[in-house]
């Protein structure tokens, strides 16, 4: 599937802003065997005093600005093409539950995208006794990993109300949970304190969502800004697999991948302090359009 | 007098009686003194306890002189607290800090190999020697600075241990100190105080001086400079740090600049200063804080004393920081349970110094260890990074915990570790030797030929009488630790041996936040000092003439509401107000002051806040208020009379003026006026200290114009508005930038403006008016200063 992405992230400032210093994470991941890059620029306007661009730890692009100080609006265009291929890993090659501890154990590795980063809390997904006894509830009967992430997947997205007004960008995920409503970013890291209270590994990962479905499917919940999502270690074997608990779908062509990270904190779309004082207002607007239709699942 | 000197021989303390089950510093297990200590001993025992008292307190006088504290947080409250000094040193053999020292430079060695390995290849994850989830899961292990290679090509500088010495004699290390090791200039400061109760004898002690290892690491970290132009600084949290009297200390004691995160900016990788002459390059970073709060943007997002784009510079090359950010990983305290494995693996050779057993409580057979035992294993978390048995994450014996508990705490989260017994140290109690417990900090520093060992450190002594570890955590003393030669040692300074001609440095530059706190110190204690004075003839004439003086002292009315003073109290809450904002200040540039006058201001805020609560308005408050006086300008004095001119004392020394020509120009505005009620002219006169001036100058009675032309105009008298920007003009005429390329800087062409329109008016020309708006000129002064030197 190719797609054409545009995403546009305007600041507008009270005040003039500090000199300040961003991080972006807003292109689309290079993943050799699921995501091709055809063609990307992302724009500042104004210009930066600095730019460069560095692989983080978990391997995503970061564009690192300085601004000079004294902006009153500050724009981050993306615009890109992207190919978007199949997964063709579909069949269930995750261990049973019991088992995957010893999985666990037997990756003797610190690198990217080793198990062990999702295993614990992370500074914005503390472990919650509340999100951990609902998971248990929720995967009681799931033979293997995978059925256990989809099960409580579904029931996230069964007992969960998309609202945006519900939370805030920093609401911790218990408070989420207890209000049973909040926006992709909520309900992905509701889902990966409760997989880590089960004890299965889990990230979070950022993207894009295509803004008008494929012809006869439903518009997908939170296609109109960057969207959320979560990834499980499903065992040594299947590695890892993605879920988007917000539309209770396994992520597919639909989605195209930025970041990867323990959760919202390692990957913020825009990082760093611009504001000196008085308000600031931003807008985001995304723009996904499938180019050729003839590959849709 | 007659000392008597016993035979070193047959010395024996009296009544001294050390622990069946602990090793003691000063006898032997047949309750023979060491040698190391019979000449020592042999002087103490000497001495008449009365002179002893004498001694111990010409040592405590100099940590009082000096303003020695820490800041100990307790219940929500963080207050200073003198430094607890133990009169008595640990004396320990040459030969055995020999020994220690290749230990502890072993230890160091690893310690580099170990983070290089977390921070790099993860060989040590990989081939199975550490569990992964203690670094994946460990805050202390930052993922931005994964991959990232230190300028320098090490990762550690400095370095400390805290270590003991265990039951058979043999000494252990119970904690590796390498995030921000603190410590350094608490040694030296007890050296200091101990040298000054043992005067008569030092000399004679063959003790290794600590200088030349100061001398050392000041000059290691000079060398990982990138060039000439750029500098060391030290990157302290800031005043509300535990130890921040430590990082001004040895700030100026070594000669490095003090900053906190906000003086820095990068700019294209490479950290500057933002000081009065404008960005200076830094390159070298000895860093006071945690890791974590370096850098908002890459690590703890909420930290506010960081510096955005730290990570970044480092990441570029364009800084070494001392110790690499993500150092705090290797005090995690279950790493101790693996490090004696790791030894043979990175360094090829087994520990040379054995640390406290510790048993990670994620493995199979190590649970098995801990429930064999419990009555000797101490459970805490694995991932704590405090010192061993202290704090928070101080542990619980296992033997203490309930069957349930213990079970919840069997698991990979927790270690556990031997309840170690120390050898105790004699401390004076009531006047008596007596043992108890100790550790021993020991300080490394990295040098172009390796690490060097501190010749000393300093000693915690326990409180509480038995011997265990735990019993520290119950506070205690600070010990000076000699390390002894049996023969003369080398007397090291910290001045280099001179090599060629003198030249004289260029001073160091001034951060533009010190520049706007002593900006500030010199407004703050200026109003404070005309706060005094109003107060003080307002309580002059309440006393002198009770009612009677009313429609004179409304005169004062407005003048007290600028100060937010309320002159219905003796000693009101908006002078106690002010002066807690100049010793705000002066606590935020503490390493630019003389430890006299940070006493004498401290000084001063404890006699007002005494008085404050009994004075009563009239004659007994303008008593208090001329005690106040006097002790006010003690510090000024102090200030004045001892710094060097330079930035530092200008920014200073304009914002005393400024505060002046300010205080001044409304006092002449209110009490001149031609509308103000009789006697305003000579309450003018004696609020501006003139009494005696006016009387000598002008034999005829007291006019407008007299005391227009002696308190504004004169430019002699150092009361007057004039002497204050005669001065000012002076001074920012000297600051970096007041000419550039023969044009004026605003500040400059401003100040030229103010002053000579001062100087040419006569008293009749300066009326209410002018007044008024003289003092809105020079208030715009401070908002240019502010706007050229301190953004």
């Amino acid at each position: 599937m190719l797609y054409d992405i545009r995403l546009v992230i305007r600041y507008t400032f009270g005040q003039p802003t500090g000199a300040g210093r961003q991080h972006l994470r807003l292109l689309p991941a290079w993943l050799p065997t699921q995501q091709h890059i055809v063609e990307e620029t992302l724009g500042v306007t104004p210009a930066p005093s600095e730019r460069r661009e560095f692989l983080d730890f978990f391997g995503n692009r970061v564009i690192e600005i300085a601004l000079a100080p004294g902006q009153k609006e500050v724009k981050f265009e993306v615009k890109a093409k992207v190919h978007r291929l199949v997964r063709t890993d579909w069949f269930d090659l995750s261990p049973p539950l019991v088992r995957l501890p010893a999985e666990i154990e037997s990756q003797k590795s610190l690198g990217p995208h080793a198990p062990h980063h999702g295993r614990t809390a992370s500074p914005r997904v503390p472990m919650s006794d509340a999100i951990t006894a609902y998971a248990r509830t929720a995967i009681a009967g799931a033979e293997t990993v995978r059925q256990a992430v989809e099960a409580l997947g579904l029931a996230l997205h069964a007992d969960m109300t998309f609202d945006s007004e519900a939370t805030e960008v920093d609401t911790p995920p218990e408070q989420a949970f207890a209000g049973r409503g909040g926006v992709c970013q909520d309900f992905a890291q509701i889902m990966i304190a409760g997989l880590r209270g089960v004890g299965i590994p889990a990230g979070y990962v950022s993207g894009f969502l295509r803004t008008i479905p494929p012809p006869g499917k439903p518009r997908l919940e939170g296609a109109d800004a960057m969207h959320a999502w979560v990834r499980a270690w499903c065992g040594a074997e299947a590695g890892w697999m993605e879920y988007d608990p917000t539309n209770a779908c396994l992520v597919g062509l639909d989605h195209i991948v930025v970041a990867y990270g323990r959760d919202y904190g390692d990957i913020a779309p825009v990082a760093g302090v611009l504001r000196l004082g008085g308000s600031q207002t931003s807008k985001q607007a995304v723009d996904i359009t499938a180019l050729d239709d003839d590959t849709a699942d | 007098m007659l000392k008597v000197t016993p035979d070193p021989a047959t010395l024996r303390p009296e009544g001294y009686q050390p622990f069946p089950s602990a090793p003691d510093e000063l006898l032997d297990a047949e309750g023979q003194v060491r040698p190391v200590w019979r000449r020592f001993l042999a002087h103490f025992l000497g001495l008449p306890p009365d002179e002893m008292a004498r001694h111990c307190a010409r040592g405590d006088q100099y940590l009082l002189d000096s303003g020695v504290f820490y800041r100990q947080y307790s219940a929500g409250q963080s207050v200073e607290r003198p430094w607890p000094l133990s009169h008595i040193p640990v004396l320990i053999e040459e030969a055995e800090w020999q020994t220690i020292g290749e230990g502890l430079i072993q230890r160091a060695n690893l310690l580099e190999a170990v983070m290089a390995d977390l921070y790099g290849e993860n060989r040590l994850v990989s081939e199975g020697h550490l569990p992964p989830e203690l670094v994946a899961g460990n805050p202390e292990w930052l993922r931005p600075l994964v991959g990232v290679r230190p300028r320098s090509g090490h990762f550690l500088h400095l370095l400390a241990f805290e270590i003991g010495r265990g039951p058979d004699g043999d000494w252990w290390i119970l904690a590796d100190r390498a995030q921000a090791p603190s410590g350094v200039g608490f040694a030296l400061e007890n050296r200091v105080a101990t040298t000054r109760v043992y005067s008569d004898i030092f000399a004679g002690q063959h003790v290794h001086r600590l200088a030349g290892f100061f001398r050392t690491f000041r000059d290691a970290l000079q060398n990982l400079r990138h060039d000439g132009e750029s500098r060391v600084a030290i990157l302290t949290p800031g005043p509300l740090n535990e130890t921040y009297y430590e990082h001004a200390y040895i700030a100026s004691y070594l000669g490095f600049t003090l900053i906190q995160g906000e003086d820095l900016i990068v700019v294209d990788g490479e950290p500057m200063v933002r000081t009065v002459s404008g960005l200076r390059p830094l390159s070298v970073l000895w860093r006071r804080l945690d890791s974590a709060y370096a850098d908002p943007l890459e690590l703890n997002p909420d930290t506010r004393i960081g510096t955005p784009g730290l990570v970044s510079a480092l990441r570029l090359g364009g800084l070494t920081m001392v110790n690499a950010l993500g150092s705090g990983v290797l005090e995690t305290r279950a790493l101790m349970a693996f490090l004696p494995k790791i030894a043979p693996v990175l360094l090829g050779e087994k520990l040379k110094m054995p640390n406290i057993a510790t048993w990670w409580c994620g493995g199979e057979a190590e649970r098995d260890d801990v429930l064999d035992a419990p009555e000797r294993m101490i459970i805490s978390p694995a991932l704590a990074t405090g010192l061993p048995f202290e704090g928070a994450e101080g542990g619980e014996l296992a033997s203490n915990l309930s069957p349930e508990q213990l079970a919840e705490r069997l698991n990979a989260a927790w270690v556990a570790q031997e309840a170690v017994t120390l050898s105790t140290t004699p401390v004076l109690v009531n006047g008596k030797l007596t043992p108890r417990p100790m550790t021993l900090r020991a300080f490394l520093a990295r040098t172009p030929d390796g690490w060097q060992v501190m010749p000393g450190g300093f000693a915690r002594v326990g409180a509480a009488p038995e011997p265990s570890a735990v019993a520290m955590q119950r506070g205690g003393s600070a010990a000076d630790v000699w390390i002894v030669s049996d023969r003369e040692v080398e007397a090291v300074t910290m001045v280099p041996p001179t090599t060629g001609p003198y030249r004289r440095v260029t001073p160091a530059v001034l951060p533009s936040r010190a520049a706007d706190n002593l900006f500030w110190l010199g407004r703050y204690v200026e109003r404070t000092e005309g706060i005094v004075r109003l107060l003080r003839a307002h309580n002059v004439r309440l006393a002198e003439s009770g009612a009677a003086a009313a429609p004179l002292l409304e005169a004062l009315d407005p003048l007290f509401e600028t100060f937010d003073i309320d002159p219905s109290v003796g000693l009101p809450q908006g002078f106690l107000s002010t002066l807690t904002s100049a010793i705000g200040c002066a606590g935020q540039v503490r390493d630019r002051l003389s430890p006299d006058a940070w006493s004498a201001l401290i000084d001063l805020d404890k006699t007002a806040r005494r008085m404050a609560s009994r004075v009563t308005v009239g004659d007994d408050a303008a008593r208090a208020l001329s005690a106040l006086l006097r002790k006010l300008t003690g510090f000024s004095g102090l200030v004045h009379e001892n710094m060097y001119r330079f930035n530092a004392w200008r920014f200073l020394e304009i914002g005393r003026r400024h505060e002046r020509a300010m205080g001044m120009t409304a006092i002449l505005a209110t009490l001149a006026d031609p509308e103000a009620p009789a006697g305003s002219l000579d309450l003018a006169v004696e609020a501006g200290d003139s009494v005696l001036s006016h009387r000598r100058r002008f034999t005829f009675s007291t006019t407008r114009d007299t005391v227009i032309d002696l308190l504004g105009l004169d430019q002699m008298n150092p009361r007057s508005i004039r002497y204050q920007l005669d001065g000012m003009s002076e001074q920012i005429a000297r600051l970096p930038g007041a000419i550039a390329n023969g044009e004026l800087s605003d500040l400059s062409r401003a100040m030229l403006r103010c002053h000579t329109d001062l100087a040419t008016r006569r008293p009749e020309d300066l009326d209410t008016k002018a007044l008024w708006a003289l003092r809105g000129d020079i208030a715009g002064l401070s908002s240019l200063l502010t706007e050229a030197y301190m953004r």
